[in-house]
């Protein structure tokens, strides 16, 4: 089952997903990479419908790009994050969007920023999120170990300490996780964790 | 032989002009002026009022100024019932954006937005272009305060001082000599006053013909538009020595 959580950190923000793309009992691949770079200072996360998470995602990073082309500035985190959720609003009631996003970002003004947008279009702003069966465990964890401004070191341990919970609590557990992170100089991914080569 | 020309907007002339919309900027060209003045704190609006009788509810109605958000208002010149129209349209596309993005929409944006729906009526649907020039003044994050003018053919630029509206271009050149970059906001409605004095028409100027609005930051940091009382114009006219007493008989 498809995980994904994130957290904020001192002038920073992780992201962490699993990378296994499932179809029922078979595992197409297990380095596909569900956290996609939606400009130069924001990070994805998305889990959910596969299709759908392409779809979703690809569409909000064009129309970020888009925005930043015709008024020469980029969006704020909180403005890409109502945008996105306006457009699971709109659709929700017609063909509903069935993507789970953690988005995290970093804004010169405002610093590091944590975004949980549900496939209903609920959108909540907060230091830690999770999505999918993984979240038990993660919010748990999260819940226990986090504190407000953690260094990054702090923040990958803990990052670590929920997969392994998930690894050996979850029954199907995916078998590799990325790690990406977002701070005042950008966006970019941080490291792997993997027990299968791919 | 530009007769042939003229009828439709949606043509060019063989010269390659557009003659609806430069005659929709003749119209404008007769309306009462409008001024605004960028300084380092604020923006300045003055505009002349045509309409004027002591029968008229000042209190509640501006003929001139209007505001579209919390953040940016405008000054118009033309005719009246077009700038209503393009008024609510700005206003719709500010929060239209404010929905979308939960933010205040940025100046430029909103002007160029506007602007692309005037230019539609200057390439097609048959309908004539709108005969309104505005002046709009806002502050935004990005670029603080800032000023923009824009006319009937969908252009528009970003301008430290402009005039729009009858004698605009004396108005222009008089602002030119007159600016200075490091202008305050006082020093900017002293300079607003003193040129429209001299490009307005009417032979006395009291706080009747005039309308005075400001756009600054409040001491809280929040963005205020503010319409000067007709009161406190009069007072402002006599201090800055603009007032001409109706000559006596």
């Amino acid at each position: 089952m498809e995980c994904v959580f994130g957290m904020v950190g001192k002038g920073f923000a992780l992201v962490v997903a699993d990378t296994s793309a499932v179809n029922s009992i078979l595992v197409h691949k297990s380095n596909e990479d569900k956290i996609m770079v939606l400009d130069s200072h924001k990070l994805m996360g998305a889990s959910g419908e596969a299709g759908d998470r392409a779809q979703f995602t690809e569409y909000v990073q064009k129309n970020v790009a888009l925005y930043q082309y015709r008024n020469g500035i980029p969006l704020t985190t909180k403005a890409a994050a109502n945008f996105m959720r306006g457009e699971l609003a709109t659709a929700l009631r017609k063909n509903p969007y069935m993507v789970n996003i953690v988005l995290a970002g970093h804004d010169k003004e405002t610093g590091p920023s944590l975004y949980f947008i549900d496939y209903i279009a609920t959108l909540h702003k907060v230091d830690k999120a999770a999505f999918g069966y993984g979240s038990y465990f993660a919010l748990s964890m999260m819940d226990r170990h986090y504190h407000p401004n953690m260094t990054v070191d702090e923040a990958v341990k803990l990052a670590d300490q929920c997969i392994e919970e998930i690894r050996s609590r979850l029954v199907v557990a995916p078998q590799n996780f990325v790690i990406k992170i977002v701070d005042k100089d950008g966006a970019r991914e941080h490291s792997w964790r993997r027990t299968t080569k791919d | 032989m530009s007769r042939r020309y003229d009828s439709r907007t949606t043509i060019f002339s063989p010269e390659g002009r557009l003659y609806q919309v430069e005659y929709a900027m003749e119209a404008i060209g007769n309306a009462g002026s409008a001024i605004g003045i960028l300084s380092k704190d604020g923006v300045v609006l003055v505009g002349e009022k045509k309409v004027t009788s002591k029968l008229l509810q000042t209190s509640t109605s501006t003929e001139k100024m209007y505001k579209i958000d919390d953040h940016v208002a405008c000054a118009v010149a033309g005719i009246m019932s077009d700038a209503n129209i393009l008024i609510n349209t700005a206003r719709v596309q500010a929060q239209r954006y404010t929905f979308s993005y939960q933010e205040p929409m940025p100046v430029e944006q909103l002007v160029q937005s506007l602007c692309d729906t005037k230019q539609g009526y200057t390439q097609f649907g048959g309908l004539r272009p709108f005969g309104v020039s505005f002046l709009f003044a806002g502050w935004d994050k990005n670029y603080g305060f800032q000023l923009y003018m824009s006319d009937p053919s969908g252009n528009y630029g970003g301008w430290k001082a402009a005039a729009v509206g009858a004698n605009n271009q004396a108005a222009q050149s008089m602002l030119k000599q007159d600016y200075k970059d490091d202008i305050s906001r006082e020093e900017a409605v002293q300079l607003a006053l003193k040129v429209l004095s001299k490009t307005m028409d009417s032979t006395s100027l009291t706080s009747e013909k005039l309308e005075l609005a400001e756009i600054f930051l409040s001491s809280s940091g929040k963005v205020k538009y503010q319409v000067c009382t007709p009161d406190d114009l009069g007072k402002m006219l006599v201090k800055y020595g603009v007032t001409q007493p109706p000559a006596e008989a």
